[in-house]
């Protein structure tokens, strides 16, 4: 209890002081995972669009191994992209290990199916209720995929920020590909780690409840930004 | 460009293995309001689908007197249950013209143009969804003769609307019949019927029955279901 207490109080000590570790790892946070959400959004949603209009052979087959992706371990997608990344990897030449550009490519592939399953699925329902008009309207697929996206961007952002919080409260992988490195490529999760592995619960509590404070606000923001609960029902 | 006369040759369209229409022979000429009207089920919608191209030919032939693609650009269609875009009702509106890039400004003007003209003046900036039933069949009316089409396609617009919304419709169709548009239409309204055909198609169990001038078919059906029909019987 002590220890819940002492984090409680050392989190607003370090949130008032504005740490000047505390500010660096936070935004260096932020600024992975954000940049990981952008690029694996950019991926997922119009393939989730794609998904839903395209009929194709293997299109179930697709959806299937997308939803079983969601699951991927960490961990495991951190050491295929360490090997990857690594001097004698065939990425090697890059230099891309244990830098942030490594930590979003972990986190990019853990969240691109998770995105693409959840947009997938409230697609369809989208596209349930507008295929009649959009055939007879004789759209293109790309106008059809257009049409999609825009108009179930709300239950998009919803998809996105599955994925943000699952990218941002993330440590297996980019502990692996990052490393961990003090000013390089330490972020919350992995000082949290780091910290409760060297005993010192009350920081790694501490540094959790400004995890979770960031991860409240960014969430909150996003869905003051877009209006998410005062237009219309959707 | 000359659209008529449309040719259906033994044209069947299924799902999962029923007939749902078909086999159809049809010549439809370019002039006036055709209604076609039968019992629920008898396959109205599969016809209309099944004529505008949206229901795609398990055999048979539909053709056009130009090319398919050429036609199916001029044509619309009004579903029975209308699909709202989740947008705003001059988006939902403009949507047809953006399609065909049409520039925004231009697009979102005649919309509005299209509103007022309907009855919709008032709600321009409303989300589509949120009107009522016969508000949202005004803007599906809208939606679909904006392109100014050559051809309308109706399921059934009227159907669970009131009388109010049924005659402001009634009125918008007339209008566009008078402008040359060429309206297809299923009705379970038989006042309706005759209030707007020209010709009749009678259609059961996805077969036509019987396609007469309006007059000929409203004093004597030639068959006894479409007499039994025209009586108000239960038609099996």
């Amino acid at each position: 209890m002590s220890d819940l207490w002492g984090g409680l109080t050392q989190a607003i000590w370090l949130l008032v002081t504005l740490d000047a570790d505390l500010v660096e790892i936070s935004l260096r946070s932020l600024q992975v995972t954000l940049t990981a959400l952008l690029i694996a959004s950019a991926f997922a949603l119009p393939f989730a669009a794609f998904l839903v209009v395209r009929r194709f052979r293997m299109r179930r087959m697709t959806i299937a191994v997308l939803n079983a992706l969601m699951g991927l371990p960490p961990v495991v997608v951190g050491l295929v992209v360490y090997v990857f990344l690594s001097r004698s990897g065939p990425f090697g030449v890059f230099g891309l290990l244990f830098t942030p550009s490594a930590m979003i490519i972990a986190q990019v592939i853990i969240i691109v199916p998770l995105i693409a399953s959840i947009a997938h699925q409230s697609l369809r329902e989208l596209w349930g209720d507008y295929h009649d008009l959009l055939i007879s309207m004789n759209t293109t697929q790309f106008q059809r995929i257009q049409a999609l996206l825009w108009d179930g961007r709300r239950a998009l952002l919803t998809a996105a920020l599955a994925g943000f919080g699952r990218a941002i409260g993330e440590v297996g992988a980019i502990m692996i590909v990052g490393g961990n490195i003090d000013h390089a490529t330490r972020v919350l999760t992995t000082a949290i780690a780091l910290e409760t592995g060297k005993g010192d619960f009350a920081l790694a509590l501490a540094l959790g409840f400004v995890l979770i404070a960031l991860a409240v606000t960014v969430n909150l923001l996003i869905h003051r930004l877009s209006h998410t609960e005062s237009e219309g029902r959707w | 460009m000359q659209m008529f006369p449309l040719e259906a040759r033994q044209a069947i369209v299924r799902r999962k293995g029923k007939v749902l229409a078909g086999p159809i022979d049809l010549t439809l000429q370019g002039q006036g309001v055709t209604i076609v009207i039968g019992p629920n089920g008898a396959g109205k919608t599969s016809l209309l689908k099944m004529l505008h191209g949206i229901a795609r030919l398990h055999s048979g032939s539909l053709e056009w007197a130009c090319p398919t693609v050429e036609a199916r650009k001029r044509q619309s269609f009004v579903f029975q249950r209308p699909v709202m875009m989740r947008r705003s009702v001059v988006e939902n509106i403009a949507y047809p013209l953006r399609l065909i890039g049409v520039a925004k400004a231009e697009a979102r003007q005649r919309a509005q143009e299209w509103a007022v003209q309907v009855g919709l003046g008032h709600a321009l900036k409303q989300q589509a969804t949120l009107l009522s039933g016969g508000e949202q069949q005004k803007l599906a009316l809208a939606r679909a003769l904006i392109r100014d089409p050559a051809v309308l396609f109706l399921d059934e617009p009227c159907a669970s609307l009131d009388g109010r919304a049924t005659r402001e419709i009634e009125e918008i169709l007339i209008r566009a019949a008078a402008n040359g548009t060429r309206l297809i239409m299923s009705t379970h309204n038989m006042g309706q019927a005759q209030r707007l055909a020209d010709e009749v198609i009678f259609v059961l169990h996805g077969k036509i029955q019987e396609f007469a001038p309006a007059d000929q078919f409203f004093t004597g059906p030639e068959t006894k279901q479409g007499r039994a029909f025209l009586r108000g019987d239960i038609v099996e």
